[in-house]
């Protein structure tokens, strides 16, 4: 058996279709849970964070007018392509998250499934959340859930994969685009997730996804006036008031959670689809 | 070519305007242009990096470089109105941009709406954008756009002409314009995405500044390629030249593709150093612009609040 070098990988990001490196330059090693070298991931600056923004907004007006049956099937798809990936990602999940190989494997298999499960949401949520209204007057009223827009989702930092799944897909669910800031000590399912994004049919700038410190990041979104909404999943516990308060403003959506970190296996509810949507009610004249 | 010795080009350039044939002479006299040196340093410029108080600085010089722009068919007098408004005042705080930029049946309206306010109105005049027409056409349509107040006309030089080498006939055409204009101000578009090639584009230069226009323009915003850094480069070295041999100021405005402050600034950087630092003043040197001037103020806030502004914040033109 002849030695071979091996191949160290140094990731890039994923921002607006393509995967640029920082604009920083920097890197920062990624390491396995028992601090065993695994690659380097890119670690992105408040630049890039800037230019996620400015991809996620540009994208937007393509993903929110799109037909909800058509994000459903391109969602739909991406679940396809996951399955495919399944080994690399059980190898990433089991290394970064240090669980047995048959632990990580039902990981990513729920993680394909939750990906499925909001895929199917994305046509059927507006009869859920929207309504006829009965009004005193002659008027047809009724409103309909429409997307937020963009929105900053500071990823979990345990459950690299299946977390990132169950706060990226309700996003992408409504119509609404994503910059991501993933697990910062567990980025790689998240970087694997950005390929298989690239190479379905989601339409760049969609997703973003920035790998480094969250703590650096996550400032920035916070008070950037282009972002409508700020998942604080993955916070600092010491952030947390901080970024609440920036995000207040530029009157953000604030999604608040538990500082300890949920079960992600349990079964969603679609609490998340509805924070990422905003209600619009029309009044319509009726007859005369 | 016999009526414009009777007027005066400057007595350095005077033999150089006296007929077609020297008219040629001098153009193809000029050195060539090292395509791959300017775009080098354009590049090189182009990474020198901005901050803090400076780029507030520039940020507000840009702005007041800016000549709003709007040259569409759909334009309404709503438009043009709302326009101005925002020229006047960008933003409580900011300075007034340079000038508004319309079509001449627009100017009456325009002038109305910025007259006390130091905006200047510029009308893009002679058959705009192809310059395609006759000069008696082309003399008219300035003459109404000068009639109805306009400060700046805008001409666009004819294309073809220069390119099958009948630069006697440009001249001509350029002088002429300058007659009907009077006092206004003349800017001569170059149309340099048609032109081809940077030597083309330096003969071109030269030749608007010999017969006598005041400002040389890119672009109409018609062509792309537009306003690119090495093509304005080589339109700044013009000037640069022309001050140097005759002393007088003549001013560069690129136009049409810039639409970030980034971009801005890197003109604003290559006007510091290809023409010099008197150049960096809105009577030299401005920006044929309409999205550029949103970017400008969401950086400026940006700049001055600490956190990144975004399109909600402007007005949406």
């Amino acid at each position: 058996m002849s030695d071979r070098v091996t191949v160290s990988k140094t990731y890039k990001l994923y921002l607006g279709g393509a995967f640029p490196r920082s604009e920083s330059g920097r890197t920062y090693p990624v390491t396995d849970s028992r601090g065993k070298f695994l690659a380097n991931a890119a670690q992105a600056s408040r630049k890039d964070a800037r230019d996620a923004v400015v991809a996620a907004r540009s994208a937007f007006g393509k993903w929110s007018g799109a037909t909800a049956y058509n994000r459903g099937q391109v969602l739909y798809r991406v679940a396809e392509v996951l399955e495919g990936r399944r080994d690399q990602f059980t190898a990433e999940v089991a290394a970064g998250e240090g669980v047995p190989t048959k632990r990580a494997q039902s990981l990513v298999d729920a993680a394909i499934d939750r990906w499925v499960w909001y895929a199917g949401w994305t046509d059927k949520i507006a009869t859920v959340l929207g309504a006829a209204n009965p009004v005193a007057g002659p008027y047809f009223s009724f409103s309909v859930p429409e997307p937020t827009g963009v929105v900053a989702v500071l990823a979990p930092q345990q459950s690299s994969l299946l977390g990132l799944v169950s706060v990226l897909a309700p996003v992408l669910a409504v119509g609404s685009t994503a910059v991501v800031v993933t697990s910062q000590e567990r980025p790689l399912p998240a970087i694997t997730l950005s390929e298989v994004l690239a190479t379905s049919d989601v339409p760049g700038g969609v997703v973003n996804l920035l790998t480094g410190h969250t703590a650096e990041l996550a400032p920035w979104l916070a008070s950037h006036a282009d972002v409508n909404a700020l998942d604080l999943g993955g916070a600092p516990a010491e952030l947390r008031t901080d970024l609440e308060r920036s995000a207040a403003g530029t009157v953000k959506r604030v999604l608040r959670n538990p500082a300890a970190e949920p079960d992600w296996t349990n079964r969603p509810d679609i609490s998340r689809l509805r924070a990422y949507v905003e209600t619009k009610t029309v009044w319509h004249p009726m007859g005369v | 070519m016999a009526e414009t010795t009777t007027r005066e080009s400057p007595p350095e350039f005077a033999d150089a305007a006296r007929d077609e044939a020297s008219l040629r002479r001098f153009l193809h006299g000029l050195p060539g242009v090292d395509a791959v040196g300017v775009e080098q340093r354009s590049a090189g410029l182009a990474t020198r990096s901005i901050k803090k108080d400076s780029k507030l600085w520039a940020i507000d010089l840009a702005i007041s470089m800016v000549d709003l722009t709007t040259l569409e068919g759909s334009d309404t007098p709503g438009k043009v109105r709302s326009l101005c408004a925002k020229a006047r005042r960008p933003e409580p705080g900011v300075p007034s941009v340079a000038a508004v930029c319309v079509y001449p049946d627009m100017v009456a309206t325009a002038v109305e709406e910025v007259r006390g306010s130091g905006v200047g109105v510029a009308s893009v005049a002679t058959a705009f954008p192809s310059g395609r027409s006759s000069l008696r056409i082309k003399v008219a349509d300035t003459e109404l756009a000068v009639e109805a107040g306009a400060t700046e006309i805008d001409m666009v030089i004819d294309r073809g002409a220069f390119l099958s080498g009948r630069y006697g006939k440009v001249f001509d055409e350029i002088r002429t314009i300058k007659a009907a204009c009077g006092n206004t101000h003349l800017k001569v578009i170059l149309e340099t995405g048609e032109l081809a090639t940077y030597d083309n584009v330096r003969r071109a230069s030269w030749l608007a500044l010999l017969a006598g226009g005041d400002f040389i323009k890119t672009s109409t915003g018609k062509v792309s390629p537009a306003a690119t850094l090495p093509v304005t480069n080589v339109m700044l070295q013009a000037v640069h030249d022309w001050h140097a041999a005759t002393g007088e100021l003549r001013g560069v405005k690129p136009a049409g593709g810039i639409r970030t402050t980034k971009d801005a600034i890197r003109h604003l950087v290559a006007v510091h150093e290809v023409a010099g630092e008197q150049w960096l003043d809105p009577h030299l040197f401005r920006f044929g612009a309409s999205s550029l001037l949103n970017d400008l103020l969401m950086q400026r806030r940006t700049q001055l609040e600490g956190h990144y502004s975004g399109p909600d914040y402007v007005t949406v033109d």
